[in-house]
């Protein structure tokens, strides 16, 4: 099928909500840095970040800088905006984290064709602002 | 090993409403269709609902995914006694069968000596399932979801079906086939909402909801309830009909699921499954059988590819090979021999929730139930095994496998 340009949903219809262990994410992206919840004590990456690591059970975290860059693992494609149901192409993906081995976010692809996304795709972070002032990462080809 | 608890219980009553497109079973109240689900099933078990001491839920005891029923209202206002054993099972729709293996662990504990096990939705506009993920107030978790778009089931079911295809080489063909072989099985049910045969055009035609999903791959939107009698098999001989014997039950999951698709963190190959790889595993541990020892397979099908994918975690087929199995017709019930086709095990002989109506899983309990009595109306001849499945959702999801007595 033939969809056209992929587009980011737009940010002013997007909210967030925060608690004390998600919020560093964000405020690093608020800083345009991508980070990864990782444990302070065996270095394994968990998102979305938790209060605990699944691994070792350690509650110490830290919030290195990543690459910014990712690969697609799976993605939709979408034609409708959810929030009014007009006319819209997004493509939903979900996408593996450089330099955090095993952690995902799920963001909107933009920048080609929705068509022409794909799985093993390259992609790199793409910041858009949303509601509150907060910054959502979403990626570009 | 054995299940201690293997062929110690029996479904014995099974009961339900009219099934109605959602929104249409407005003015009546979902409180009335529970209570007439129940009464039914009571009924059809020969037992007065004044009877029953316990209930066992699923789904956290919702009703849909916004009502909850409530244990104290439902017994004051059905004018039960007493009840002695009130339990659900967590998180959503993956644990229906599963709610029949906890009704056993009431039963088995000697707390009650009748539980039910119900389900009623009533999707008003601002109750629709559908939209249940997108509608929902954002929050820690789901902020890492929400604002990707992927708000209804069927968008995060299409990202999963996308890696299956990606990994297997699974066509959009397989999807259709299993709306079209279950939709053969409804055109005799005068209850079943879609009854008219479909074919692969009309089902090609069908509206790409989100890619590689089709309307048609959606299940319905269904208002209704039903609910089933579960007791001992001592006192299943007293009921109307022969018991529907309890051979295995089993919730659960693992890890690498987990929180499933409102999480997406699953690695593969669990993350292009159903997530029941686990719990099957358990039902077949339990009962000693397999999947070729089943007579009928009612596979919960709230979006087509989960069906194909619950195939290869039950060993109906190997995994990866869900796209071959489905297209070469096996799902199929052959109305002329009463069985299967190219020595298939037919799957939703009742249509299921893609074609008959969607009671949160319900519908397939029910039909597991008359296939082993012998009163189903795609009847499977001699059908002794039938399994039941639940889910894929977050964690629990469940099976139960029944026996005829």
């Amino acid at each position: 099928m033939t969809y056209g340009p992929a587009r980011a949903l737009p940010g002013d219809q997007i909210r967030i909500t925060t608690n004390p262990d998600t919020e560093p994410f964000w405020q690093a992206a608020k800083e345009g840095r991508l980070t990864a919840c990782q444990c302070g004590d065996c270095g394994h990456f968990r998102m979305p970040p938790t209060a605990i690591c699944p691994e070792c059970g350690s509650r110490a975290k830290q919030w290195p800088t990543l690459p910014g860059t990712a690969t697609i693992f799976s993605y939709a494609i979408c034609n409708k905006n959810p929030k009014n149901g007009e006319d819209y192409v997004y493509v939903p993906v979900v996408v593996d984290l450089d330099g955090a081995p095993g952690t995902r976010l799920n963001a909107n692809v933009s920048g080609c064709d929705a068509e022409d996304v794909h799985i093993g795709m390259k992609v790199s972070v793409d910041w858009t602002p949303i509601q509150d002032g907060w910054i959502l990462p979403n990626f570009k080809a | 090993m054995a299940w201690v608890n293997q062929d110690k219980c029996a479904i014995v009553g099974v009961g339900a409403t009219d099934y109605y497109v959602r929104g249409k079973s407005w003015p009546r109240t979902i409180n009335d269709m529970a209570a007439e689900a129940i009464m039914n099933a009571c009924a059809d078990a020969g037992i007065s609902h004044k009877q029953i001491d316990g209930f066992s839920y699923y789904s956290t005891a919702g009703a849909g995914y916004l009502d909850k029923f409530d244990t104290a209202s439902l017994m004051e206002t059905l004018g039960m006694p007493h009840i002695s054993w009130s339990a659900t099972l967590t998180s959503g729709g993956g644990g229906c069968p599963g709610a029949i293996g906890l009704a056993t662990a009431g039963l088995m504990n000697e707390d009650c000596t009748y539980t039910v096990t119900l389900m009623a939705l009533q999707q008003l506009p601002q109750h629709r399932l559908g939209v249940v993920f997108g509608a929902a107030a954002p929050n820690p978790e789901n902020s890492f979801l929400q604002p990707s778009g992927l708000v209804g089931p069927g968008h995060l079911m299409s990202v999963l079906a996308r890696r299956h295809m990606h990994l297997y080489g699974t066509t959009q063909d397989a999807f259709g086939e299993v709306v079209m072989a279950t939709r053969a099985n409804t055109h005799n049910r005068p209850k079943a909402v879609r009854k008219d045969p479909l074919t692969k055009e009309q089902y090609d035609a069908s509206v790409m909801l989100a890619d590689p999903l089709r309307r048609l791959d959606f299940c319905l939107e269904t208002d209704g309830a039903v609910a089933v009698i579960t007791t001992t098999m001592d006192r299943a001989k007293d009921c109307r009909h022969k018991p529907a014997v309890v051979h295995a039950a089993a919730h659960g999951g693992q890890r690498e699921w987990g929180r499933a698709f409102a999480w997406m963190g699953m690695p593969d190959p669990h993350f292009a499954s159903s997530g029941h790889k686990f719990t099957a595993d358990r039902v077949w541990a339990q009962s000693g059988l397999t999947a070729k020892d089943m007579d009928v397979a009612l596979i919960y099908d709230h979006f087509s590819p989960m069906v194909l994918m619950q195939l290869e975690d039950y060993g109906f087929c190997e995994k990866g090979e869900g796209n071959d199995y489905v297209l070469s017709g096996k799902l199929r019930y052959d109305p002329a021999t009463g069985k299967g086709v190219n020595g298939g095990v037919p799957v939703n002989t009742h249509g299921g929730n893609l074609n008959e109506a969607y009671i949160i899983g319900m519908t397939h309990i029910v039909e597991g139930v008359e296939q082993v009595r012998g009163t189903a109306i795609n009847q499977v001849k001699d059908a002794e095994f039938a399994l039941v499945s639940g889910g894929p959702a977050s964690l629990p999801v469940s099976s139960l496998i029944l026996r005829k007595d």
